[in-house]
């Protein structure tokens, strides 16, 4: 429990560490956010300009500022967006679970296909499969994701037909009623399987770009962890028992290289989002990525407060969920 | 013969010869040292009679194994998963260094229990009672809350009973023991060889002792075999190995025990 | 205990890591694309600015190899003059990280304390958010160009260096020569430098080289994005990112992306034979953190 206690202290420091950061970082920028808001016209009228800052609380101290911002952060209001108008929790709402949807997908693909390469390459260290698997893994880490992206679209959409184009859903559906916002899971939920069919269909070729980068990374990071485990002693004393491989690769082996995995993959998550602002791009996917780029370069300062917040709280959970698991898995950590 | 017999055991691992002939008897009953310095090849042995031997190395030569029901002619022979059948079932084996081969995130109760569940057929509730049994027999203190307890919460001494009992689970013939007392505080090695012992005596175990220490070889062994450059260059009673060496090297191996037995084996049991 | 001979054979071989032939191969591509950055400006391709309207969006043939761009402009000229942005680019990148985040990250490692603190929680704040966002939100504000571009991956790319950097300074510390020297009257800075750094330069300067493909990456996405590279600049990102609005013709993305993906697996390739010929113990502080 006082393990739990401490890593949640930290997450929520860290929490407070990324309001701050987000705040300072849009007053900082040199950009006026009044002319992105009223546009230059209105910008020039000096009274305009005065009543917006006043709206705003902008004529205030950045102290001042920083805890109005807070305030209405604690009451979910995270001001409306320049570019769309709409209130950004809204905005965000709808964002969030197609970002959460794709990389959901990306993280499972990349997790499975990389472990099991991984393992592969170990256990066959230095044949041919494993020159093969690590030539795949650097292949994975050096392409560009936006090019891999442009490419797998020209050529699976637009050569071979074998994947529907760009977006969440054909256009002959209409979305599922709204449930968790992921277009299969509430597809599903309505009992509309043509539906949750097509949202799985527009998933695959995103969603396994995406995984490209993140199965390289894990794929190089795992074979060596799982190198250095296959060395250890318990692996050999495991098949000294005579157990089936399958039960010594599973328990025996993996979970021994489980920990530095598991940080992989926390740190691997970064990336993964990184990408997805790539990916979301070129497939007008309408997720955080794509959000997070129009608000951008429009300066549009709610919003990317929104996204900043959003996407540092989601990292700063999931790295705290990672070292839950982390103590959870190892007895060595969950006792002492 | 009852236990096993290796007759003419080669290996050969990137061109080098590790194993160049090795000829031993391990009958049932006996403490059967294995002794010789580092490099010698007397831990490869071991490895190479479980078929656990490096990727990529080569066996040839004959390991018969015997128990009077299950007769295996030669142990390199066998397919792979017929080798499996045996490992841990018929013939066990323990590490050196019992932190090291504990899995240190699994329970010990899993790891007592999951070779007996898919030898012997055991359910898990069963499995655990034996577990518990055997926990009691190489004298772990309370074995029920052992059996929930990871391998950092023990000693080094305690881990390798565990070991042991790991070992003898599925009452094997055949016990390859690899220095098991070489990584222990000096203390306790001396209870785990009596516990050797006693486990050898009781259940009729033909045990291979791996070890570069003789003096360990005087307190248990009934015969010793000496090693060197993958060959045995003497092998006979302990008696006569260690009192009337006939080969050199025997003579330098024993010339350079100390002269004081280990605390705790007297004058030598058996 | 026996002495070893004292004779030491002087070898004009190459250096383990650089005898694989992954490393070979790296090094040969790199070679051949700096060779190309500097003769850029000497062999006599068509300008990568020059338009030919007549010859707009043609596919590959004799006359331009990799095709034509909407405004008839040479796509393998424009490649080809594309590594004059990237490389040196990806190097100020990755000199400005390393020396930013080493310094800071010595500091924080050698004081300790509430120094140490403040460094380690801003580096921490910093890898919260995914690289590209807060790049993009530094770049958008910065206003589009390489040089913000630059700037905007400087400030996210820091933190990584330093705490490899804080790891090994750590480990350095408490050595023996250190507290020697410390002990023969050495300040704390003298110490740094004369003892300390020679003795971390070798994992973090193997740090950067692998740090470089990704910088590649980030820098090429940010114009992709267009918050990099303006037009007319040939850059390998915004070029493939011209080619998204140029769907049919495949050869504009095609060329400029393969251009950055051999470069990346170069700098990989390399950047992997180093690191493991690197003393494992402290290949394992950079390999952690090197993502």
């Amino acid at each position: 429990m006082r393990y739990v206690a401490i890593r949640l202290g930290l997450s929520l420091l860290l929490l407070v560490g990324v309001t701050i950061v987000t705040f300072v970082l849009t007053n900082l920028v040199p950009g006026d956010p009044v002319i992105a808001a009223l546009g230059q016209r209105a910008a020039d009228d000096p009274k305009i300009v005065e009543a917006y800052r006043a709206a705003q609380g902008l004529d205030q101290p950045l102290v001042v500022q920083y805890f109005l911002y807070l305030g209405h952060l604690l009451q979910g209001n995270l001001g409306t967006s320049i570019g769309t108008r709409n209130p950004v929790v809204q905005d965000l709402g709808y964002a969030f679970p197609a970002t959460a949807e794709l990389a959901v997908f990306a993280i499972v693909v990349a997790v499975v296909v990389g472990l099991v390469l991984a393992v592969v390459a170990a256990l066959r260290r230095n044949r041919f499969s494993d020159q093969l698997i690590r030539a795949i893994s650097v292949v994975g880490i050096s392409v560009p994701t936006f090019w891999l992206a442009v490419a797998a679209y020209f050529l699976f959409f637009f050569v071979l037909h074998w994947t529907p184009g760009s977006g969440r859903l054909s256009p002959i559906y209409d979305a599922p009623p709204r449930v968790t916002g992921l277009f299969t899971v509430d597809a599903l939920l309505a009992g509309q399987p043509d539906v949750a069919a097509d949202a799985f269909a527009h998933l695959v070729l995103p969603g396994s770009v995406l995984a490209v980068y993140t199965l390289g990374l894990l794929v190089r990071f795992a074979r060596s962890s799982i190198l250095d485990v296959l060395n250890q002693d318990y692996v050999r004393a495991a098949r000294a028992k005579g157990l089936s491989s399958g039960r010594v690769v599973v328990a025996y082996l993996l979970r021994g290289a489980l920990l530095p995995i598991l940080t992989i993959v926390g740190l691997a998550f970064g990336s993964l989002l990184s990408g997805a602002v790539l990916t979301e791009q070129v497939f007008a996917w309408g997720g955080i990525g794509q959000y997070a780029f129009r608000a951008a370069t429009s300066l549009d300062l709610p919003s990317i407060m929104g996204v900043g917040l959003v996407v540092g709280v989601v990292y700063i959970t999931v790295n705290f969920v990672i070292d839950l698991v982390y103590g959870f898995v190892d007895p060595r950590v969950r006792v002492g | 013969m009852s236990g096993l017999e290796i007759r003419g055991l080669a290996l050969e691992l990137g061109g080098r010869r590790i194993l160049d002939g090795v000829d031993v008897d391990v009958p049932a009953g006996q403490v059967t040292g294995l002794a010789g310095e580092s490099g010698s090849g007397k831990t490869m042995t071991g490895l190479a009679v479980l078929g656990l031997q490096p990727a990529g190395a080569r066996r040839s030569g004959t390991i018969a194994y015997d128990d009077g029901k299950v007769r295996v002619p030669n142990l390199l022979d066998l397919r792979p998963g017929a080798m499996n059948r045996l490992r841990g079932r018929r013939i066990a084996m323990v590490f050196q260094d019992p932190t090291a081969s504990l899995q240190p995130m699994l329970s010990i109760g899993t790891q007592l229990t999951d070779h007996m569940r898919r030898h012997l057929g055991l359910s898990r509730a069963a499995a655990r009672t034996r577990a518990a049994e055997l926990l009691e027999r190489v004298r772990v203190p309370s074995p029920e809350a052992a059996l929930r307890r990871y391998p950092h919460q023990f000693s080094g001494g305690q881990l390798q009973r565990v070991a042991i009992a790991i070992a003898i689970a599925c009452d094997p013939e055949v016990l390859i023991a690899d220095e098991p007392t070489t990584a222990l505080d000096v203390t306790v090695q001396a209870g785990v060889l009596r516990l050797l012992r006693e486990l050898t005596d009781d259940l009729g175990l033909a045990v291979l002792l791996v070890t570069h220490d003789l003096g360990v070889m005087s307190a248990v062994a009934d015969t010793v075999a000496v090693m060197r450059d993958g060959r045995v260059v003497e092998h006979g009673s302990r008696y006569q190995v260690i009192r009337e060496p006939r080969t050199a090297y025997a003579r330098e191996l024993v010339e350079s025990l100390p002269r004081t037995p280990p605390p705790g084996t007297g004058e030598g049991s058996a | 205990m026996t002495a070893l001979p004292a004779v030491r054979r002087r070898s004009l071989r190459l250096p383990v890591a650089w005898r694989r032939p992954a490393a070979i191969g790296g090094a040969v591509v790199l070679l051949a694309w700096i060779v190309i950055a500097l003769l850029d400006p000497v062999i006599g391709l068509q300008g990568p600015l020059q338009r030919d309207v007549e010859v707009a969006l043609q596919a590959p043939s004799a006359a331009h190899p990799f095709g034509t761009d909407e405004l008839g402009r040479d796509v393998l000229a424009r490649t080809l003059w594309g590594v004059q942005a990237s490389l040196p680019l990806a190097v100020v990148l990755v000199a400005g990280s390393l020396v930013i985040g080493s310094l800071l990250g010595a500091v924080a490692g050698y004081l300790g304390g509430v120094v140490d603190e403040v460094i380690m929680r801003i580096a921490d704040l910093v890898f919260a958010f995914p690289t590209i966002i807060l790049a993009m939100v530094v770049a958008a504000a910065l206003g589009p160009s390489l040089a913000n571009a630059v700037v905007a991956l400087l400030i996210v790319s820091w933190p990584n260096y330093a705490r490899v950097m804080r790891a090994l300074v750590l480990g350095a510390r408490g050595q023996e020569y250190v507290v020697a020297g410390r002990l023969l009257g050495a300040g704390p800075f003298t110490s740094l430098r004369r003892d300390v750094l020679p003795n971390v330069s070798a994992p973090m300067l193997v740090l950067a080289m692998l740090d470089f493909g990704n910088q590649i990456l980030l820098l090429a996405g940010l114009s992709f994005l267009g918050l990099g590279a303006v037009p007319p600049t040939p850059e390998w990102g915004s070029m493939v990112a011209d080619g998204v609005e140029q769907f049919s013709s495949w050869w504009l993305a095609t060329f400029p992306g393969l251009a950055i993906f051999s470069v990346v697996v170069a700098f990989n390739l390399i950047g992997d034979s180093l690191r493991d010929a690197l003393d494992p113990r402290i290949a394992g502080a950079v390999q952690g953190s090197s993502l």
